[in-house]
Parts: C-alpha cells; structure tokens; sequence
C-alpha cells in the first residue's frame, strides 16, 4: 500500500455517500466586551454517512465551537449547515445525534442504569423497553453489572463509558464526541479507542469527534480535519484508508506515520500564519 | 516511669480525693453553730471518696489506654455522683457544701473528663460499636452537664427564682405533663408545623416562579430581602391583630421568618445545575419542565434542605415569641410569659425544656430527611463497592 493510495484528497473522493452534515461558509462570531472574536470562519465540510471524522487542532482553534454549532448548542452566525437535510435546530429536536462532552457529566443522584436510560425517559419510552435498551448500551462499553452503581463509586475511565453508553442509549446516527478522552490517562485511551472502533465498526454510525491528539485521530479517522485558530478554520482534511477492524499495531506502520506527518505538517501551518 | 507518662487527670482526681477527706465536708449552720455533716458519718460518701482516691492513684500508674479502663473510671465517677447528690439533700448539705465537697466534686470532674476523652477516641469498625460508642460521649457529657448544674445550684444555696436546678424542672416536667401537652400542641402542632409547611412551601414555589420570570427576580428578591429585615417584635402585635389570637396569627408571623431563607436558597439552588449538565438536557431536546424535575430541583435539594433546617429552628422561636403578644390561654410562649410572671421559674424552664426537645427533633427529623434524600451529595456518600 503506497502512501497514495492510503490518503486522498477530499475532492477525488466519489460523493456516493448520503451526506450526514453539510456545511457551507460557515462562520462565528462572538460579540464580547472586547470586540468581537472569530471563532469559526468561512468552514466547508461535508461528513457523509458512515464516516468517523476527527477535528484536530491546537485549543481555540474552534473545533468544539464547530461540534457545538452541528449539536445546536451554538448558533452559527453566518454560512449554512444541514444536519440530515434539516437545521441543526429541527435535528435536535428530532433527537438526531448524541452527544459525548469532555466531562463524563452523569447525574450524582442517579445509578448507572438510570443515566443511561436519561434520555429515553425524556423521549417518553416505556419502562421496559429503557431497561432493555440500558442494558444494551451498557453491554457495548462493557459496563453491565454496573447499573445499580452510583457515578461516584466508578473510576473516572468507566464513567466516561458510562457517558458514552448514555449517548448510544436511543441508537441516534449520529455520534458527537468532544474530546472524551482526554481527561484520561493513555493506557485507558487505547482501550477506550479500540472498543469505540470496535462499536463504529459494527454499528456503522457516523462519528465527530474532537480531540487534540494527532496518534487518536489518525487511529480512529475515516477523515481527519485539521484545523487553526483565529479565526478557526480548515486547513487540510485528510482522508485515510485504513480497514475498519484496525488494531492499535497501525501506529507503527509507515502510512500511518505519514499520515501523522501531514496532520503535524498542517497544525505548524496554521500556527505560521497566525504569528 | 517519668513523670509525662503518669496520667494527670487521674492524678488530679486522686489528689482532690484525698484532699477532700481532709477539709470539711460542710459548713456551719447558722442556727445551731455546728458542722452540718462529717465525712466519717456518711459511710457511702465515704467510700466514694475512698474509691476515687484508689483509683485515681491506681489509673495514674497503669494509665487509661483502654475503653474498658475508660469505662470503670466512669462507673465509679457514676457512684461518686450518686454519693454526691445523696449527700446534698439527704444529709442536709445542700446550701451549706464546704471544700471538702467541691474538692470531691473536682475529682469526679477529672475521672469524667478523662473517662470520656478515652470513648470519644474510640474507634472501632464494627458498627454496632462505633455508633454506641458515638451516642455514649454526648450523652455522658449532658448527664455531667446537668450533675454540675444540680450540684452547683443546691450545694451554694441559689435561689429558686435565679435558677432551679434541673431535678426541679424535672419534676415539674412530669407533674405538669397535661398542661405541656396541651401547650406543644397549641405552639408546635397548630402554629409552628401549619406556619412551617404554608412559609416553606409558599417560598418553594415562588422561587421557581422567580427563576422562570426574570422581571420577579429583579423586583422581588430585594423586596423578599426587605420583609425578611422585618423585626419580628414588631411584625407580631400586627399579625395578632390581622389573625386574631389563635395559632393563626403565629403562623402568619412564621411565614414571614421562613419565607425569605427558603426563597433565597431556592433560586441559588435552582442555579447550581451545572453548564455541562444543561447542554446534555438541550442535546435530548428536554423541555423546561422535564429539566426542571430531572436536573434542576435535584440538583438545588441540598440548597433547599440547608434552608428546611435553618427554618426549622426559626419557626419555633417565631411562634414562641410571637405568642408572648396575645393568645388563647394556651400555648408554649403564652405558659413562659405568664409563669414568669407568676415566679414559678421551674415551669417556665420546664417550658424551655419542651421548646429545645421540639426544636431538636423537628431539626434532627429534616436533617434525617435530607440524608435519605440526598444521599448521592459528596458530603453523605458512604463507599459501597
């Protein structure tokens, strides 16, 4: 395998694909009592169905301010984006995506099982159905005999699962993640990006997910976006062409350094200009 | 052995043991210009003395490591105070105590002491130990407590009306029952419970309200500050005009003491919902409703319960004073303002008595509510794995 053949181009890739999010022109600004702050400007990108899409970049760069703008949580003030074809306001409400903050943020007054089953208990389904689809997600990150466990008496690695089975818990498409493993040391990472790869890998979802490691996101990306701060924007995207049963030995082979290399390449870019 | 290895408060109680066999037990009395009692005709009293001058040496050497080291110093500390009383009233001493008795009181005071440190020090895994072990030191320290309070009052002679000592109010305590009864209904039962729940609860939902309508927050949380500036002194004689003299009245004054701490805890509790844990509710398309039962009140409880407590002790004082401005001729405030008119002291202090168990309870029930019911809080959480 040549490092061509592994990493393309986004605009030589065939659009066959549905696209999940659409974007175009997008931009940010943030009024503050300083002056405004760009936060986004001018981003296109288009994540298609299926695809594990990773937003790399130093911090501020505005890559959670972008997820936040896919998730509703932020409104873009300037450019489009579509989330399924609707806005991301309409999307939200259809429950269109979960999502996977920094902080495992479970609920201290409530058990494992009934943070995972949060949302489905907002969504208004059945008792039954909420314990059955609980024991499901909690099954997938391999937390089940945990349910009656108390956020607090779990470490820090299986509450971030636990958070992460709450996101899968109404089997939503789409899978927004915010630097989820970040906060964790890097012996649990691994494991945590093999099972997430192993759950992409099965369940054919489509991923975001932000992260400020370069080895995370060429290990676990179907595409890499790389991005730069003020304004934030997209310097490269990079699509990799790695199976997606991959183990963690990828790290050692060339194309996967070569491909690190390009991402690092892209971030000193973006710092050049900046200074 | 050195001298820092010797235990001194066993020390101190074998030397004021063996000092207060010397001095004289008792005063003169005035009528007859004898002694009023001697040691040597006192045979209880006299081995208590002999007792805590043999110990006191004996634990002075050996040390007190153990509880059940701690537990015979108390036993015998416990004879001692019998003896003590016995002596006071049986014996004539009361009113006419010489050194003597106060150095023997003093010995009692250092084995107590010491007999206590080593319980409270007392830890232990296994629970049933632990929580005995837990309720024995308040306990014992109250019961010394009141000992001194007895012995003090009745061996320098104070008079009744500056302070009865506790076996007194007891006894008007046991004797006066129907009346107490009739009084903790009319102040706890009527007007602090019905005052309590209408103030809180009234407070409760205004809150929310508060937080929802952000013009209430503006203009109704510095005037919410204002009534709760009000001196209840002067609220009161108003209320028992508006209310007329019955517990309605006193509620109406309760309302106004606890609807302020509840507001204020309220909306700070309403806040204390994290940023992170409100997003997560706007990623499910939570509606206000179903984040305001799912995440916000859970998350304010802990506020809300801080302001139950405090509201707990402030309903009572409020009924209790707002009482002393007319009422039926009955009720906790009404007996206090009345018999201390009357100079029995003893009732009023029995009255006193009721109000601090009422009080206690009332604060220990919330506080018990609020473990159940926050249990998850970081300051509750007991590790199960």
């Amino acid at each position: 395998m040549t490092l061509k053949q592994v990493v393309n181009n986004v605009a030589e890739m065939p659009a066959s694909k549905k696209a999940v999010v659409d974007i175009k022109k997008l931009s940010l600004t943030f009024q503050t009592a300083d002056g405004p702050v760009y936060a986004l400007s001018d981003v296109d990108l288009t994540i298609e169905e299926g695809d594990f899409v990773s937003f790399i970049g130093p911090s501020g760069c505005g890559k959670t301010t972008l997820l936040r703008v896919i998730a509703d949580l932020e409104q873009a003030t300037g450019g489009e984006i579509s989330i399924n074809g609707v806005t991301p306001h309409e999307a939200r409400e259809k429950r269109a995506y979960g999502y996977v903050f920094q902080a495992p943020a479970l609920l201290p007054w409530r058990s494992i099982e009934r943070n995972v089953t949060l949302p489905l208990e907002i969504m208004e389904i059945s008792k039954e159905e909420r314990v059955k689809r609980a024991q499901e997600a909690l099954k997938l990150v391999e937390l089940n005999g945990f349910e009656k466990k108390f956020p607090w008496q779990l470490s820090g690695g299986m509450q971030q699962r636990a958070s992460i089975a709450r996101a899968l818990s109404f089997d939503a498409d789409l899978l927004l993640m915010d630097e989820p493993f970040g906060a964790l040391d890097e012996i649990v990472r691994d494991h945590l990006n093999e099972q997430l790869l192993k759950l992409w890998a099965r369940t054919n979802k489509t991923v975001a997910f932000v992260t400020h490691s370069i080895p995370e996101a060429v290990y676990l990306s179907s595409k890499i976006v790389v991005m730069s701060p003020r304004p934030g924007r997209i310097i490269d995207v990079i699509e990799t062409d790695f199976p997606k049963d991959r183990t963690l030995d990828i790290r050692e082979t060339p194309e996967f350094l070569e491909i690190a290399h390009r991402v690092r390449e892209g971030l000193r870019a973006g710092h050049s200009n900046d200074e | 052995m050195t001298w820092t290895k010797l235990d001194k408060f066993c020390l101190v109680a074998a030397i004021a043991a063996l000092l207060a066999l010397i001095f004289p037990l008792a005063g003169v009395d005035g009528d007859t210009g004898k002694q009023v009692a001697f040691v040597g005709d006192i045979p209880g009293f006299a081995v208590a003395m002999a007792l805590c001058v043999i110990a006191g040496s004996a634990f002075t050497w050996l040390g007190v490591g153990s509880v059940t080291a701690g537990m015979v110093i108390l036993a015998i500390a416990v004879f001692g105070c019998w003896q003590a009383i016995s002596v006071l009233y049986d014996y004539g001493v009361a009113g006419y105590a010489g050194p003597g008795f106060w150095l023997f009181i003093v010995s009692l005071w250092a084995f107590v002491w010491r007999g206590i440190d080593v319980i409270a020090n007392f830890h232990s895994l296994d629970r049933t130990k632990q929580h005995l072990a837990n309720f024995v030191v308040p306990v014992a320290f109250g019961v010394w407590l009141l000992f001194v309070w007895e012995v003090v009052v009745s061996g320098f002679g104070v008079p009744q009306v500056l302070l009865p000592p506790p076996s007194m109010i007891g006894e008007r305590f046991v004797n006066s029952t129907d009346i107490l009864a009739a009084d903790f209904h009319q102040t706890f039962v009527k007007a602090v419970l019905s005052g309590y729940v209408m103030g809180c609860g009234s407070a409760f939902i205004v809150a929310i309200a508060v937080d929802r309508v952000p013009f209430l927050k503006r203009g109704l949380l510095p005037l919410g500050n204002m009534v709760s500036a009000l001196p209840i002194i002067g609220v009161a004689p108003i209320m028992v005009m508006w209310f007329g003299f019955d517990w309605q009245s006193k509620a109406a004054v309760i309302v106004i003491m606890t609807f302020f701490p509840m507001l204020v805890n309220t909306v700070t509790g309403l806040n204390a919902a994290g940023k992170l844990e409100k997003d997560l509710m706007a990623t499910y398309a939570s509606g206000y409703w179903s984040t305001l039962f799912r995440l916000r009140l859970p998350a304010a409880m802990p506020f809300v319960f801080n302001a139950l407590k405090i509201n707990s002790t402030l309903a009572l004082i409020g009924a209790i004073v707002a009482e002393f401005f007319g009422t039926p001729i009955v009720g906790m405030g009404f007996r206090i303002s009345t018999e201390v008119g009357r100079m029995n002291i003893d009732m009023v202090w029995a009255e006193i008595a009721l109000a601090a168990l009422a009080g206690t309870a009332f604060y220990g029930a919330v506080a018990y509510i609020e473990r159940k019911a926050t249990s998850w809080h970081p300051s509750f959480r007991v590790r199960r794995h």
